[in-house]
């Protein structure tokens, strides 16, 4: 039985950590709304982007000149994994559903006797990744100290993939990100940026269309592949961003509900052992009397 | 018949504008290109220039560009771009100040004549805004 200074101090204790969560909580879902806003209206412009580029590809009349960004090198030999997570912890699982997805496909990469190279962006996703996976990682990107991603950093990252696409150093990319869907879902999600994946393919089939070029077809797909590429990493920014922030609102939010039950029980074992020192203090002032 | 078709504005972090529009003029790569209702479908680029969206009697209205990728179809004009912005947004001398900036970049003569090309288009059209 822990003496009555000691509950008092864990009550003490554990009501700070619950302020800590609480102010957290707030904060979350003051930049969850922010994040939130934002990725929803970042989400029409990767969209109709990747519209066009699937319109595109059904409409090339030549797919063997095609560029290889967008049909891929015709291997698959080389699996590139770009995994985005957050660079602070305290989230639930959000960081570890990422991770989780990614290893998943890592291990059936490595079981088909593929080749595996990892980028991975912000500092929990390393962390998580290192320890099974470390040889593997040839680049590591953080954004630790930027207050707010735009797409410049999505172009680093797109401009990292495009040149390690060039120099041949790998087949398929895979970008590895959370996907917003509300406060308390985010689903993990695999998309493969090279080549270009046709996902949504079947209901579309009747809307093939053959455009109009202006400049010719080869130059702008030369122009819009690399755009397109760095569009939907930001995109993967802005829904990594909002489901961050929403995901640590819920699990701050359940700590702060934990940390009121804790406290609740901690002061009725503290209000139970006062009184029973009460009571055998008493016991022990009438027994005394009482032998006189 | 309406002759009008919908005009969207999008960069990526936001929705610029949509709205209906009876004629809209881009800046294409290679000239100035006016869309009108059922325009075969379309792929483009845009250089620095103005965006001009007319509709019937309401006036118009004018955005500023430097690139960005335009599709037509289905009389929906798709405009992405992250530069637009709308000419009451902008005012005299943020405009000298990148009319300086471009001009500076051209004279220094360090880039490729594609890049020049983008460049003289922009002051020409900063300039036009400017008078």
């Amino acid at each position: 039985m822990p003496s009555l200074d000691d509950l008092k101090k864990r009550i003490k204790s554990v009501k700070s950590t619950q302020k800590i969560t609480k102010a957290m909580k707030m904060v979350a879902a003051a930049k969850l709304r922010k994040a939130q806003e934002n990725a929803e209206k970042g989400r029409p412009y990767s969209q109709k982007m990747q519209n066009i580029i699937l319109n595109l590809t059904k409409s090339m009349n030549d797919p063997q000149n095609a560029p290889k960004l967008l049909i891929g090198t015709g291997k698959d030999k080389i699996y590139l994994c770009v995994v985005l997570t957050a660079d602070r912890g305290l989230c639930g699982g959000f960081n570890s559903n990422i991770c989780k997805l990614a290893k998943t496909n890592f291990k059936k990469i490595l079981s088909e006797g593929k080749e595996l190279k990892i980028i991975t962006v912000g500092t929990k996703g390393l962390d998580q990744i290192r320890r099974e996976y470390g040889k593997y990682v040839i680049k590591k990107f953080s954004f630790k100290n930027k207050k707010q991603i735009t797409f410049n950093e999505a172009e680093i990252i797109g401009k990292e993939i495009i040149n390690l696409f060039i120099q041949n150093q790998f087949d398929k990319c895979i970008l590895f990100y959370n996907n917003f869907k509300n406060v308390i879902t985010q689903i993990p999600q695999a998309q493969q940026i090279i080549p270009a994946e046709n996902s949504s393919s079947k209901d579309k089939e009747e809307n093939l269309t053959s455009y109009e070029f202006e400049p010719e077809e080869d130059e702008i797909l030369e122009d819009l592949i690399p755009k397109n590429i760095s569009t939907q990493v930001f995109k993967a920014f802005l829904e990594n961003a909002a489901s961050e922030q929403g995901s640590r609102m819920t699990a701050m939010d359940n700590a702060t509900r934990n940390a009121g039950e804790l406290v609740d029980k901690l002061t009725i074992n503290y209000n139970r052992s006062r009184q029973a020192s009460i009571t055998k203090e008493l016991i022990e002032i009438i027994s005394g009397a009482e032998s006189l | 018949m309406s002759e009008n078709f919908t005009v969207e504005i999008i960069s990526p972090d936001k929705s610029i504008l949509k709205s209906e529009a009876t004629e809209v003029t881009i800046p294409s790569y290679e000239g100035q290109m006016g869309i009108l209702k059922d325009h075969i479908p379309l792929i483009t680029f845009l250089r620095p220039g103005l965006i001009i969206i007319k509709k019937n009697n309401s006036g118009e209205k004018k955005f500023f560009v430097e690139d960005g990728t335009v599709e037509f179809l289905k009389n929906n004009l798709l405009i992405l771009t992250s530069t637009a912005k709308s000419l009451d947004s902008l005012d005299k001398n943020s405009i000298d100040i990148i009319i300086k900036n471009s001009q500076e970049k051209i004279d220094k003569g360090e880039i490729s004549d594609k890049e020049k090309y983008l460049l003289s288009y922009k002051i020409d059209t900063l300039r036009e805004i400017n008078q």
